[in-house]
């Protein structure tokens, strides 16, 4: 039986181990493209270009590019409709992207999904759901496929903070473990559901302990690191790839604007923004990269004006597409061709 | 169940004691042993946790049959059958699909009272992305289901927990029934009567009954509620002129409301009478037999109802 691990510091565990340049450059121009594209869809929500519901991820990038670090070829995600910066870290075409916040039909999802229902089959990315913790069981079930397949590969189940009050997430977890599925379950704690503390919906509070109900290795790791991250998604998925079963991770981590775009949040302080904001982990990776000579101030610019350019390019992109056509309405309902849709 | 399993290493059956305990009511007898564990999978009680993880295996490449041990516990799956399974086509533009089939009996099942006597194929065929398939007699139930469970949409398989001891010719080999075609059970000429499920025995018991005060009743197995076989119901209307729809749901946004609607639009100017229709009565389904008695669908309720398109008494 697993012990429970207790290694979490109040911003959960930190890294331990030495990251090559590589993988350094790799997270800044990772989050930073994260970053640029969602302050971008921000601005454009503003000047009603994109519409819905939108909810940004800046300030948890690390969340995503640590994991993908750690990741191979072949593992599957998914997540809830925070679903923006998985993606983009997994490597989809930000113009198909930016599209489908356009509703266009060049957009990923065929301007059929919005902001919330990012799919990429390519990066081997099923979605962004939009029922708070029903990602949570079908990312046990995609875990169970590989397993079934036996094919060594893993499934990256995110969810947020709110998500792990669902029943769903209980059941998905009692038998992830029973069945010893390849599926890591990760929970990006940023404080808040909405307007609602994580302090409010419960007294677990270490949302990392929920594992113990389980017998599950768990563990909070922080969520603004991307070394922690990669180091405790490496193991993890290590675990899984040995058929050990599944591991949660709950990563402490913070969003940096509202809940979505109609959000002031008005909840919290500035303080606590900005202590966040100072252990931002786009500015801690250029730090390292800088101090450690791996790269100099201009190279970085180069970085930032090429990724301003990919933004730029994925909102003239989205704003040429053409929306989709009325005739698209009865695709991608069903597989069988020619269903006999009742039409009056 | 057995024989696609065989031809398709992708299906797997997993729901609660259909396993060890070789299914709640003996569906699955004796799976286990021919396919073991990992395609025979029990599961705890958790019917929204194994939802999810079947609509999940789909979406990566599985074919899941997830059985309910009735329908009356897919509520707490709901979510994942509507939300997740129904939609996942559309939200990704066609990337991902989600070929799995939920069974499980629907319907009153002898005196259970309310919480284990209820029909929600109207519930299921109201979604766009799903499809929902509800056999009368084991001929039809095994060529549905083997074409439910090579179809690539997610299927609503609904059995009766009355019908599972019913005997009837099964051959042996090798066919399929397509879904969304009706069997005209039997032909005739004054009126039509439309049903599906376990009310075809009412149905039919009832076309006897109005046979033998020489009223010819031509007798509709819809065989799926989504799609629905309108052509087939139409047609005969055309050529009986009356129409009665029998269904064990409530009558509210029914299949029986759904029908009549699609009949007065399509065959208003054939109609010699207002549709009726026999549903359960619009109260829970009590424990009392006379209670049951009284408010389900019945032969003799069928024949009035008949009688009363007819004009006659
Ligand atoms: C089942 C369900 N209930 C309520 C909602 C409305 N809702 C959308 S997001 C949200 C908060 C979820 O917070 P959390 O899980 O912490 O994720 P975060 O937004 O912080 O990423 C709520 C209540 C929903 N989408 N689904
Ligand atoms: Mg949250």
């Amino acid at each position: 039986m697993e012990k429970v691990k207790n290694k979490a510091s109040k911003n959960g565990k930190a890294s331990q181990t030495k990251h090559p340049k590589e993988r350094y450059q790799f997270w800044f121009e990772n989050m930073l493209l994260m970053r640029r594209f969602e302050e971008k869809a921000g601005q454009l929500y503003g000047q009603q270009k994109i519409k819905g519901f939108c909810h940004l991820y800046i300030g948890q990038e690390a969340c995503a590019s640590g994991a993908v670090s750690a990741s191979i070829k072949g593992d599957k995600w998914i997540t809830a409709y925070r679903d923006h910066g998985l993606p983009l870290a997994l490597g989809s075409e930000p113009n198909a992207l930016m599209a489908e916040l356009f509703a266009k039909a060049t957009g990923c999802s065929k301007g059929k999904g919005g902001s919330m229902h990012f799919f990429d089959k390519e990066v081997n990315f099923l979605g962004g759901h939009g029922i708070v913790g029903a990602q949570v069981p079908m990312g046990a079930g995609i875990a169970f496929s590989e397993k079934y397949n036996k094919t060594g590969k893993v499934c990256f189940c995110y969810m947020g903070d709110g998500a792990v009050r669902q029943g769903a997430f209980h059941e998905a977890l009692n038998m992830a473990m029973n069945w010893k599925l390849p599926v890591i379950f990760v929970i990006e704690n940023n404080g808040y559901a909405m307007g609602t503390s994580v302090q409010r919906t419960s007294n677990v509070t270490e949302l990392y302990k929920l594992g113990s109900a389980f017998d599950m290795p768990s563990e909070a790791v922080n969520g603004m690191s991307p070394e922690a991250i990669h180091d405790a998604f490496y193991e993890a998925a290590e675990r899984a790839r040995r058929g050990e079963g599944p591991t949660l991770l709950e990563l402490r981590t913070y969003r940096y604007k509202g809940h979505s775009m109609s959000d002031p949040a008005k909840y919290r302080t500035k303080e606590e923004l900005e202590d966040y904001k100072n252990q931002d982990p786009i500015e801690h990776v250029r730090g390292v990269l800088l101090e450690n000579g791996w790269a100099t101030e201009l190279e970085l610019e180069t970085i930032e004006s090429k990724i301003k350019d990919i933004v730029n390019a994925s909102v003239t992109f989205a704003e040429e597409s053409p929306f989709p056509t009325a005739d698209e309405v009865y695709k991608d309902v069903y597989a069988e061709a020619d269903y006999p849709y009742i039409i009056d | 169940m057995q024989e696609e399993m065989r031809m398709d290493p992708r299906v797997y059956l997993m729901g609660e004691e259909v396993a060890q305990y070789n299914g709640a009511y003996k569906v699955s007898q004796g799976m286990l042993d021919e396919f073991g564990p990992e395609r025979i999978i029990d599961t705890p009680i958790a019917e929204l946790g194994f939802a999810g993880i079947g609509v999940g295996s789909a979406m990566n490449g599985l074919k899941p049959i997830i059985e309910f041990m009735t329908f009356n516990f897919s509520l707490v799956a709901i979510d994942q059958v509507i939300n997740s399974a129904a939609k996942v086509m559309s939200m990704s533009g066609g990337q991902y699909g989600c070929p799995i089939v939920f069974r499980g009996p629907t319907g009153n099942a002898g005196m259970l009272s309310s919480q284990h006597s209820q029909n929600f194929e109207n519930w299921f065929a109201n979604t766009a992305g799903l499809k929902v398939v509800v056999p009368s007699n084991p001929y039809d139930a095994k060529g549905l289901l083997k074409s439910s469970i090579r179809d690539n949409d997610p299927v609503i398989f609904m059995e009766s927990e009355l019908m599972y001891g019913d005997k009837g010719e099964v051959p042996e080999g090798e066919y399929v029934i397509p879904i969304g075609k009706a069997d005209i059970k039997k032909q005739g000429t004054d009126v039509t009567l439309v049903s599906f499920g376990k009310m075809m025995k009412v149905a039919l018991g009832a076309a006897e009954e109005l046979a033998k005060e020489g009223i010819s009743a031509e007798v509709i197995d819809l065989r799926s509620v989504r799609p629905i076989d309108y052509t087939t119901v139409v047609e005969s209307v055309k050529k009986t002129n009356r129409l009665v729809v029998i269904e064990e749901a409530w009558p509210l946004a029914s299949i029986s409301s759904e029908i009549s609607y699609h009949v007065q639009r399509y065959a208003f100017d054939y109609l010699d009478a207002p549709v009726h229709r026999v549903t359960s009565l619009d109260v829970p389904l009590p424990y009392a037999p006379t209670l049951i008695e009284a408010i389900l669908p019945n032969v003799e309720k069928t024949v009035k109802a008949a009688k009363a398109v007819l004009y006659r008494n």
